[in-house]
C-alpha cells in the first residue's frame, strides 16, 4: 500500500525524489514535502506514543502547533529530540525515530500506564508522590526521571555552529501569509525598510494549502509572484524558515533554521541563527490556528485538524486516509469535505452540530451525506482510527467506518506575540475567540491574527495596515492596492467539548490532559486559568497549548458556570517555540565562551616554556618549567630564588592602568583613596587603598605622579574595569566640578617587574647613559620616563617581591622586544623569568595583600592598613567604615601563620580556632586566606584573618580543615615573613 | 531594550551597566558623625522600588564611558529622558 496515498497536483517537486527513513524503514518523498506529509503519503499513521499513557498517536496538524508527531531527528551527535514532523522539511537521507516507546512503537509495554490512569490524574505530582517520604529517593524520583521528557538527547557535544545576528528595519512583518505579503508589498513599495519573516520554507501561508484564488490566479501563484516582487526590492529582506519567538522592549527575537533542512550544514555555515531585530514598528500577521473539538478517543491516529487535512491534500498531494468523516462546527470545515471530494478521496459524512448552515456552505458538500445537529462522541480503533460514533439530531447513536476524522471547531487568531509585553487576550463574541488587546505600542495586528478570517479581508487588512505603518514611519505609500479574492464563509458556533464519551477525551494531546483532569482540578477548587494550567499541566508542553488552551479554558468555564470571557486566558510567554540553548550561546562556547586576552609578550613567554593560567580574561604565565623539573613547585622555587638572589623578570602588563590628567587630579585622588595623593611629589610613586562607599576595601595599587597634572594609577588585574567605572562615577556624578580627564591605558603599555639584587645592574645596562639609576638619583618609590633606544620607557621603582625591584613599561607593541632585551642584557646576571605563582609566593612572604584578602568583606583595618586612613580629609567609604561593627577590635585581622611542625602544609580556607576548642561556628576565630611554600624559609607559610590577631603574636592556634582532613597547629606571627625593616628593597 | 546615549545614539543595553536610583545625592560630610552616619547609611542602602517613572544611573562602559541619568518607566521600560550625569539634573 506504500505510496498509495499520493494524489495528483500539489506543490511538491515530483522530479526530485528524496529517500528517508522512519524507525529504520526506508521511504520516498518529494522535494517540497515535510516529514509529516511524506509519512502520510507513505501511509504511516502511527508516529509516536503519548507522554503519560503511551497511547498511540498520529499526525494531528500540518504546522508548528503540532502536539503529537514529535520525533527524534538525525543520529549520533546531531540527534535532536522532539522535532515536529509537521515542520521538518524533508531532505535526502533524513533519518527519524519515534520517541517515548519501549520496546517498539507498535508494541509499547508502557502503554500499561493507561491502567494506572487514576494515579496520573491532575496534580498527580502533588498527590501520588506525597508520601511516604522515604519512597521519594528510591522509587518516585528515579521513576519520574525515567519517564520525564519525550525524546533523548544525544549526550554528545553539538558539532554544529550557531550564530547571532542583528538587523534593523522600519517595519518587521511577522508572517508571510496573504496579509503579510500584502502588507510587505504596501510598505516595501513605499520605500520602508521591511523585514518579512516566515517560518515556512515557502511564502504564502494558508494560500499554499487552499484552492482559493487571488486576482484571478491560484493563490499559490499569487504568493510566488509577491515573493518575486519583494525579493527584487532592495529595501526588503525576506527571511524564510525563521520564527519570531519573542517580543522584547523594542526588539524581537527570532530563530532562523539556516541548515535544518540539510543533512548537515555546509562547511563554515551555521545550523541556526539567532536574530535580534530592532524594528521601529512591527506588524503581527501570524494568522490563526484551527481549534479542535474534545470528544472521546480524539487522540487516535487519524483524528486531525480539518485545515491540516486540506494542507496535506492540496499542498502536499498526500491523502491522510481512504475514508474521511468531517466533524465541523464552522463553515470552514466544509471546505475540507469539498477539497477531499475534488481530489477523489471518499468523504463518508459531514457532521455539524449546527441545525442550520447557509445554503452556499451546504453546497460545498455536494453529494456527501450530511448530518446536521449531530456530534461525534467517540473515535474508535486501536493504533489507528477505524470508526466514528456520533449522536444524530434525533439523539440516536450511529457509527460510521472511517480512517480519518477531520475536525474543525473554528479558528483562534495566533496572538501569542502580542501578549509578551503584558497585553491580554480579550474575548470576542463575534469570533468566539480571544483577540489581542493592549498589544505593544509599536505593534499592530492584521489579517487572520486580527480576526480577518477570510482571504479577501486578510489581504485588504494587510495592505491597509502595511500602508498605515509606512505612513506613520514617514513614507508615502500612495494608493492602496485592491485585491480580488473571495470572502469564504467562516461562520462558527463554537462547540468545545462533547460530553459522555466512553473513551478518554483529550484536551492537551502532548501532555495527556483529559477533560476529566480539568473536572478534577475544578472540583478541587482551582478557578484561575493560570492555576488550572499549572495544576493539570494543560498547555505546558513544547507546543505551549496552541491547540488545547482555549478548549481547556472553555471546559473549565462551563464547569464553573462562568463565561469564557470571565475565565480569561493564560498569558503567553516567550519563547513562543522551543529554541535550542545552542542558538542562545551562539559562538560563545568552549574556549570562546569569553574573550581571551594575551599580553604583548605572550609569544616570548610561550617560547620560554610558560604554563599559562586564566586571570579574568587574561592568560598569564604561571611558571616557566625547565628541563628536569617534575613538579611545578620545583619551578616556582627556582624562580623565587632567582628573583631574590640574582634577578627575575615577570610580565605584569595585565594590571589595570588608568591615566589621569588635569589640575584637580590630586584633589580627586584624595577623595578616592583613603590616603593622600595631592602631596605626592612629581617623580614619585605611592601605594594607595580605595574603599567602596560602604566602607569595605575595593582595590589597591600604586599611583605615580609623572608630571604636576599627570598621574598614572594602577589597579589589580581583576578590578581594572570596575575601578575605571568607579572613578568615572565619582568624577561624572559626584564631583563633576573637578577638572580631571581619565582614560584606561591598560592595553597601551607592556610592563615588566624586574626584581632582585641585580635588577639595577640589568636596567642600567639597558638604558645606558639615558638614565641614572643610582639610589641617589632614582631611590625607592621613584618614577620617571627615559629613552630606550628610540622609544620612551617608564620606570617605577616599586617592589611587590620585597627585593630591590623596578617595573619598566614600554608601548605595548614592544612587549616581546623588551622581554628579549631584558633576557639578553641579564644573561650573565643569571636573569630568570618568573610567573605569577612565584610572584604570589613572594608577596605572601612579604605579607602583601592580594585578591584573597581583598575579598569584599575586609576593611582597611582588617588588612593592617587602618593607619593609612587619613583623618584630615573626606574620602569614599570613610563614614561607613566607621560603623561600630567595622571598627570592632574583635574583627578578624591579618596575621602570618607558621606551622608548628615545619613539615605541615597549610591550606587556604582552613579555619582558625583556639587549641583544644571543639570545632564549630562558635569556636571559629578566623580563616587562612593565602598559603605558599616559602623557599626562603623552607616551610609552608600562610596569611590569615584572625580575631585580635595582631595582639596574639607568638601564640598557638589550631588550623582546622575537615574537608581535607587537616588538623594541625600553627604559630601566629607577623604577616611579614622576610626583611620586616624593608632594607632589601631600598638597596 | 536600547538606551539613546546622548553621545552615541540608541545603543543596546548590553553596552551599559546599571547602578540604580539617580535621585539620591551623596551627602556632604557635616562633621557631626551622628548626622553623617544616618545620612550616609540612607544614601548607601535605602532604595525605593517605584512603579512607573524612575530616574536611574546607567554607565555606557562599552561606549563613551558616560554616566547617564535615564528616566525609565519600570512597568513598560519606556525611556522618556536620557541626559549626561555631568549635566544639570532634571
Amino acid at each position: 500500500m506504500t505510496g498509495g496515498y499520493r494524489l495528483g497536483g500539489g506543490i511538491i517537486d515530483r522530479a526530485r525524489t528524496l529517500r528517508f527513513s522512519f524507525d529504520g524503514a526506508t521511504m520516498d518523498g518529494f522535494a517540497g514535502d515535510t516529514l509529516a506529509s511524506a509519512l502520510i503519503a507513505n501511509g504511516t499513521r502511527l508516529v509516536g506514543r503519548s507522554f503519560k499513557y503511551h497511547r498511540p498517536r498520529g499526525i494531528f496538524s500540518a504546522g508548528p502547533e503540532e502536539p503529537n508527531a514529535l520525533v527524534e531527528l538525525r543520529c549520533g551527535a546531531r540527534r535532536e529530540p522532539n522535532t515536529k514532523a509537521t515542520t521538518v522539511e524533508l531532505y535526502d537521507g533524513l533519518s527519524a525515530q519515534s520517541q517515548n516507546r519501549w520496546p517498539s512503537l507498535r508494541f509499547d509495554l508502557r502503554a500499561v500506564h493507561q491502567l494506572a490512569a487514576p494515579l496520573l490524574v491532575a496534580g498527580f505530582y502533588y498527590k501520588t508522590f506525597m508520601w511516604p517520604a522515604a519512597m521519594w529517593e528510591k522509587l518516585y524520583e528515579p521513576a519520574i526521571r525515567r519517564s520525564a521528557g519525550l525524546g533523548r538527547l544525544s549526550g554528545e557535544p553539538d558539532p554544529d555552529l550557531y550564530e547571532k545576528a542583528c538587523a534593523f528595519c522600519d517595519l518587521l512583518v511577522i508572517g508571510g501569509g496573504p496579509a503579510g505579503l500584502s502588507a510587505a508589498l504596501a510598505a516595501g513599495r513605499a520605500g520602508a525598510r521591511v523585514i518579512l519573516v516566515d517560518e515556512d520554507f515557502m511564502l504564502g501561508g494558508r494560500l499554499l494549502s487552499e484552492t482559493l484564488e487571488v486576482d484571478g490566479m491560484p493563490g499559490v501563484a499569487w504568493a510566488r509572484q509577491a515573493d518575486i516582487e519583494l525579493a527584487a526590492l532592495p529595501n526588503v529582506r525576506i527571511l524564510r524558515r525563521t520564527t519570531v519567538f519573542g517580543v522584547y522592549d523594542g526588539e524581537y527575537g527570532a530563530i532562523e533554521r539556516v541548515a535544518d533542512h540539510l543533512p548537515e550544514p555546509a562547511p563554515f555555515t551555521p545550523r541556526q541563527r539567532l536574530w535580534k531585530f530592532v524594528a521601529r514598528e512591527s506588524l503581527l500577521v501570524s494568522g490563526a490556528i484551527e481549534r479542535p473539538i474534545v470528544f472521546g478517543g480524539n487522540d487516535r491516529p487519524g483524528v486531525m485538524l480539518a485545515s491540516a487535512v486540506r494542507s496535506y491534500v492540496n499542498r502536499f498531494a498526500a491523502s491522510p486516509g481512504r475514508r474521511v468523516v468531517v466533524f465541523t462546527s464552522s463553515d470552514d470545515g466544509w471546505r475540507t469535505a469539498a477539497d477531499l471530494d475534488r481530489a477523489g478521496v471518499c468523504v463518508a459524512a459531514v457532521i455539524d452540530p449546527r441545525l442550520e448552515v447557509a445554503a452556499e456552505v451546504r453546497a460545498l458538500a455536494n453529494d456527501i451525506p450530511v448530518h446536521l445537529g449531530a456530534r461525534v462522541i467517540d473515535g474508535h480503533g486501536g493504533q489507528t482510527l477505524r470508526a466514528v460514533e456520533f449522536i444524530d439530531a434525533g439523539g440516536a447513536r450511529k457509527t460510521l467506518r472511517a480512517d480519518v476524522l477531520a475536525v474543525s471547531g473554528g479558528w483562534n487568531p495566533n496572538i501569542a506575540l502580542a501578549t509578551h509585553l503584558g497585553g491580554k487576550g480579550e474575548w470576542s463574541p463575534r469570533y468566539s475567540t480571544f483577540l489581542a488587546s493592549n498589544a505593544p505600542k509599536t505593534m499592530s495586528i492584521a489579517g487572520a491574527a486580527a480576526g480577518n478570517l477570510t482571504l479577501a479581508a486578510a489581504l485588504g487588512d494587510g495592505a491597509r495596515c502595511g500602508a498605515a505603518a509606512a505612513t506613520r514611519l514617514g513614507f508615502h505609500p500612495g494608493q492602496l492596492q485592491a485585491y480580488r479574492a473571495s470572502d469564504e464563509a467562516f461562520a462558527v458556533t463554537p462547540i468545545w467539548h462533547v460530553a459522555g464519551a466512553r473513551n478518554k477525551a483529550f484536551v492537551d494531546l502532548q501532555n495527556d490532559v483529559t477533560d476529566s483532569d480539568i473536572a478534577v482540578s475544578v472540583s478541587e477548587g482551582f478557578r484561575s486559568v493560570e492555576h488550572l494550567k499549572r495544576y493539570t499541566t494543560l498547555g505546558m508542553a513544547t507546543d505551549q497549548g496552541k491547540t488545547s488552551n482555549l478548549n481547556g479554558l472553555a471546559i473549565m468555564a462551563e464547569l464553573t458556570g462562568q463565561a469564557i470571557a470571565q475565565a480569561g486566558i493564560t498569558r503567553a510567554r516567550s519563547p513562543q517555540v522551543p529554541v535550542a540553548i545552542g542558538a542562545f550561546a551562539g559562538l560563545n562556547t568552549g574556549q570562546h565562551f569569553k574573550p581571551t586576552r594575551l599580553t604583548s609578550a605572550h609569544d616570548w613567554a610561550t617560547g620560554q616554556g610558560a604554563s599559562f593560567v586564566e586571570a579574568g580574561q587574561w592568560l598569564r604565565a604561571q611558571w616557566f618549567a625547565r628541563p628536569g623539573e617534575t613538579d611545578w613547585l620545583q619551578s616556582v622555587e627556582r624562580e623565587v630564588i632567582a628573583a631574590r638572589t640574582t634577578v627575575g623578570i615577570c610580565d605584569v602588563s595585565t594590571l589595570g592602568k588608568i591615566a589621569l590628567s588635569g589640575p584637580d587630579v590630586g584633589a580627586f585622588l584624595d577623595r578616592i583613596y583613603v590616603n593622600t595623593f595631592s602631596t605626592l611629589a612629581v617623580g614619585k610613586v605611592r601605594y594607595g587603598v580605595m574603599l567602596r562607599e560602604d566602607g569595605f576595601v575595593m582595590d589597591d595599587g600604586t599611583t605615580a605622579r609623572l608630571a604636576p597634572d599627570n598621574y598614572l594609577l594602577s589597579t589589580t588585574t581583576a578590578n581594572a574595569a570596575k575601578v575605571m567605572e568607579h572613578l568615572e562615577f565619582c568624577h561624572q556624578v559626584l564631583w563633576p566640578e573637578l577638572d580631571v580627564q581619565m582614560v584606561s591605558v591598560t592595553e597601551q603599555w607592556a610592563q615588566f617587574a624586574v626584581s632582585g639584587p641585580h635588577s639595577r645592574s640589568l636596567l642600567q645596562r639597558l638604558f645606558g647613559a639615558a638614565a641614572d639609576l643610582s639610589d641617589a638619583a632614582f631611590p625607592y618609590m621613584a618614577c620617571g620616563e627615559f629613552c630606550l633606544g628610540r622609544i620612551r620607557a617608564r620606570l617605577f621603582r616599586i617592589s611587590f617581591s620585597g627585593e630591590r625591584a623596578y617595573e619598566i613599561a614600554v608601548p605595548a607593541g614592544f612587549g616581546n622586544a623588551l622581554a628579549r632585551e631584558l633576557m639578553a642584557a641579564g644573561e650573565d646576571l643569571s636573569v630568570m623569568p618568573y610567573g605569577i605563582e612565584a610572584l604570589s609566593v613572594m608577596r605572601i612572604e612579604k605579607g602583601h595583600v592580594a585578591g584573597n584578602e581583598l575579598n569584599g568583606q575586609t576593611v582597611a583595618r582588617d588588612l593592617g592598613l587602618g593607619r593609612m586612613m587619613s583623618t584630615k580629609k573626606d574620602f569614599v567609604g570613610r563614614i561607613m567604615a566607621g560603623r561600630p561593627a567595622l571598627v570592632d577590635p574583635r574583627r578578624p585581622t591579618l596575621v602570618g601563620l607558621k606551622p608548628l611542625d615545619p613539615k605541615d602544609r597549610l591550606r587556604n580556607g582552613a579555619h582558625l580556632m583556639a587549641p583544644g576548642a571543639i570545632p564549630g561556628p562558635d569556636a571559629d576565630e578566623g580563616y587562612i586566606t593565602s598559603t605558599a611554600f616559602s623557599p626562603s624559609l623552607g616551610h609552608w607559610i600562610g596569611l590569615g584573618l584572625l580575631t585580635r590577631g595582631p595582639e596574639r603574636l607568638g601564640a598557638r592556634i589550631r588550623v582546622y580543615d575537615p574537608i581535607r582532613s587537616g588538623d594541625s597547629e600553627a604559630e601566629i606571627v607577623s604577616p611579614i615573613f622576610l626583611d620586616p625593616e624593608g632594607g632589601k628593597l631600598r638597596g | 531594550m536600547r538606551i539613546p546615549c546622548p553621545y552615541c545614539g540608541p545603543r543596546d543595553t548590553a553596552e551599559f551597566s546599571y547602578r540604580g536610583d539617580a535621585t539620591l545625592s551623596r551627602p556632604d560630610a557635616s562633621g557631626d558623625p551622628a548626622i553623617d552616619d544616618v545620612a550616609m547609611f540612607a544614601y548607601v542602602y535605602l532604595r525605593d522600588n517605584p512603579v512607573g517613572r524612575h530616574q536611574e544611573f546607567w554607565y555606557h562602559g562599552s561606549g563613551c564611558r558616560s554616566w547617564l541619568v535615564v528616566t525609565r518607566d519600570t512597568t513598560s521600560h519606556d525611556i522618556s529622558d536620557v541626559r549626561l550625569a555631568t549635566a544639570e539634573r532634571p
